[in-house]
C-alpha cells in the first residue's frame, strides 16, 4: 500500500498530466477531495489555467484546507495571471482568515473586475474575527467598515449589494459598529437607484432590529 | 445621480464630455469616434435633446459601412437609443425595422420594446409573415432571415395578446433559442406557468448557451418558483446574480415594495443572491 504522500504525488501527476478539459476537473476534483496541505501549490496553479470548471473544484479544496492554504494564496495575488487572481480572491473571501484583510480592503476598492470587487466586500464582512489577537480587533474591523461603507457607492448594482451584505454581517459581528451601519443600510434603502439593493439593504436592517430585539429578551 | 456622476469619472481613460460626444456623433469625417460617441451616449445615459437628434439622423447613415454591408453606426444609434427612453425617437426607430441590415433590426427591435407602446405591434407581427416555415437560416450568414428572439420577446414584454397564435407555433422551431423566446413570450401574453416550467427544464439540460438563455428568460418574466433551479444550474454566479434579480424585481414591484414591507419569497431569493456573490 502507497504512503499518503506517495498518494497525493499520484494525483498531483493526474492533474499535471490530464490532456482534455473534462479530464483536468476529474483530476483536479480528486486532488481537492485529499484534503491535503502538499496539494495547495497545484490547487492553486490550477486557478491559473483558464478553465473555470477546473478552478471552480480547485477553490473548493482551497476552502475546505481553509488557513493552512491562506499564505500561498496571498503570495499568489502578486502574480501577473489575472484569471488565477480572481479565484484567489474569492478562495481568500470563502476561507474566512482575517490574513486576508488588506487584500480585501484593495480589491473591494479598485480592482477593476466587479465579480471580484463582489467577491471581496462579501469576504470583508464574513472574516473571522476570532482569529485575530484581540487587541488587534478593533482597528481591523474599522477599517473593513471604511472600505464597505465605500463600497456602498460602487457603480454596479452587485457590487453594492455585496457591500450589504458585508455589512450586514460585520454588524453582527461589531456592536461598535451596528449604529453607522444601520445609518448607512438605512440611506441604501432610500437612495440606492437599484430596487434589489434597497430590498437587500431593508432585509440587512430587519435582521438586525430582530437580532437586537432578541438580545434585549435574553438579557431580561 | 451621486452614482450617474461616478460613472463619468470611471469613464477616465476613455472619457468624453457630453459635448465632445454629441460633436464627434455630429462630424462625419471619422466613423469609428462616431461609432464610439454613440455608445458611450448610450453606456452614459446622456438624454439631452441634442444628444437624441444626433442618435436619431445617425439611424439614416450611409457613411459607415461594415464589410457585410452592414450599419454598424445605425446598430449603435438605435442600442442607444432604446437606453435613453426619449420618445420623440419612436418613428425614427420603427422606420428601422425595414432596413436591409439584420442587426440594426434587431438593436430597433430591443429598443422599441424599452420605449413601451404598441404602436410597433403591428409591424413586428407583420415580421412574423409566413410562420416557421418562413423562419429559416440566410444562406452564408450566421443568423435566421429576420431578428425572430427579438420579435418573440417584444411582442411578449409589451403584451401583444392579439398574437398568441403567430407565435405559439415558434415553440417548434428547430433553433432552441427560438423556443425559449416563445416560450417567455407565451408566458407572459397567457400567464400560463406552464411555458415557464419549460424553461426551467432547459435549465437542467446539457447546453450551457440554453442554459443562460432560460435564465435570462426566466429573469426577464419574473417567474419566481424558478429561483432555486437558477441558483443551482451549471452557469456562472454573474448571470445568475443577474437572473435572479430580475426575479427579485418584477415581485418587489408586485408587491408595491418598498411601500410594504419584505415578504418571505423575496428573503428567499436574496438568501440564494447570497450564497453567490
Amino acid at each position: 500500500m502507497a504512503s499518503p504522500s506517495a498518494e497525493l504525488a499520484v494525483l498531483i501527476k493526474a492533474v499535471e498530466t490530464a490532456d482534455s478539459k473534462a479530464g483536468i476537473v476529474q483530476a483536479v476534483r480528486a486532488l481537492s477531495a485529499a484534503n491535503h496541505p502538499e496539494a495547495v501549490p497545484t490547487l492553486i496553479e490550477v486557478l491559473g489555467y483558464n478553465n473555470p470548471g477546473a478552478a471552480v473544484a480547485a477553490t473548493e479544496g482551497l476552502v475546505s484546507l481553509g488557513a493552512v492554504a491562506v499564505p500561498a494564496l496571498l503570495e499568489q495575488l502578486d502574480g501577473h495571471n489575472y484569471g488565477a487572481r480572481a479565484w484567489a480572491i474569492r478562495a481568500l473571501a470563502l476561507i474566512q482568515d482575517p490574513r486576508a484583510l488588506n487584500v480585501l480592503v484593495e480589491t473591494a476598492r479598485g480592482d477593476f473586475a466587479l465579480s471580484v470587487r463582489r467577491a471581496a466586500a462579501k469576504g470583508l464582512g464574513t472574516l473571522n474575527w476570532s482569529k485575530l489577537p484581540k487587541a488587534a480587533v478593533e482597528a481591523a474591523q474599522a477599517e473593513a467598515l471604511t472600505t464597505l461603507i465605500e463600497t456602498l457607492a460602487d457603480p454596479e448594482w452587485v457590487v453594492r449589494y455585496a457591500a450589504v451584505v458585508g455589512l450586514q454581517a460585520l454588524a453582527l459581528a461589531s456592536a461598535s459598529a451596528a449604529d453607522r451601519i444601520g445609518a448607512a443600510l438605512e440611506t441604501a434603502v432610500e437612495q440606492d437607484l437599484v430596487l434589489a439593493v434597497q430590498a437587500r439593504a431593508q432585509m440587512a436592517l430587519d435582521n438586525l432590529n430582530e437580532n437586537c430585539s432578541t438580545g434585549m429578551e435574553t438579557q431580561e | 445621480m451621486a452614482l450617474e456622476f461616478q460613472q463619468l469619472v470611471n469613464a477616465q481613460g476613455e472619457s468624453l464630455t457630453v459635448e465632445q460626444a454629441i460633436a464627434n456623433l455630429r462630424q462625419t469625417a471619422d466613423p469609428s469616434l462616431r461609432y464610439y460617441a454613440a455608445w458611450w451616449l448610450g453606456r452614459f445615459r446622456v438624454k439631452e435633446p441634442a444628444a437624441i437628434a444626433a442618435l436619431v439622423t445617425a439611424l439614416d447613415d450611409e457613411t459607415d459601412r461594415a464589410p457585410d454591408g452592414g450599419y454598424p453606426l445605425r446598430r449603435n444609434a438605435a442600442r442607444a437609443l432604446g437606453k435613453l427612453g426619449d420618445r420623440t425617437a419612436y418613428p425614427a426607430l420603427m422606420g428601422c425595422l425595414d432596413c436591409a441590415d439584420y442587426y440594426v433590426r434587431e438593436a430597433a427591435i430591443q429598443a422599441l420594446e424599452m420605449l413601451g407602446g404598441d404602436a410597433c405591434i403591428p409591424a413586428l407581427r407583420a415580421m412574423l409573415a409566413g410562420g416557421v416555415d418562413a423562419a429559416t437560416q440566410v444562406t452564408g450568414k450566421p443568423h435566421l432571415v429576420q431578428p425572430y428572439n427579438a420579435i418573440l420577446e417584444a411582442l411578449g414584454s409589451l403584451g401583444a395578446r392579439a398574437a398568441v397564435e403567430e407565435i405559439a407555433p415558434f415553440l417548434n422551431h428547430p433553433v432552441p433559442q427560438v423556443q425559449n423566446a416563445a416560450a417567455r413570450a407565451m408566458y407572459q401574453l397567457t400567464g400560463d406557468a406552464a411555458y415557464c416550467d419549460w424553461l426551467v427544464q432547459v435549465l437542467q439540460g446539457p447546453n450551457l448557451q440554453l442554459r443562460r438563455s432560460a435564465m435570462m428568460d426566466l429573469g426577464a418574466v419574473g417567474y419566481l418558483p424558478a429561483a432555486g433551479a437558477i441558483a443551482t444550474t451549471p452557469a456562472e454566479n454573474s448571470l445568475k446574480l443577474i437572473a435572479l434579480q430580475g426575479l427579485l424585481e418584477h415581485h418587489l414591484q408586485a408587491m408595491d415594495f418598498p411601500a410594504n414591507p419584505l415578504s418571505s419569497d423575496a428573503r428567499q431569493v436574496m438568501a440564494l443572491m447570497d450564497d453567490l456573490l
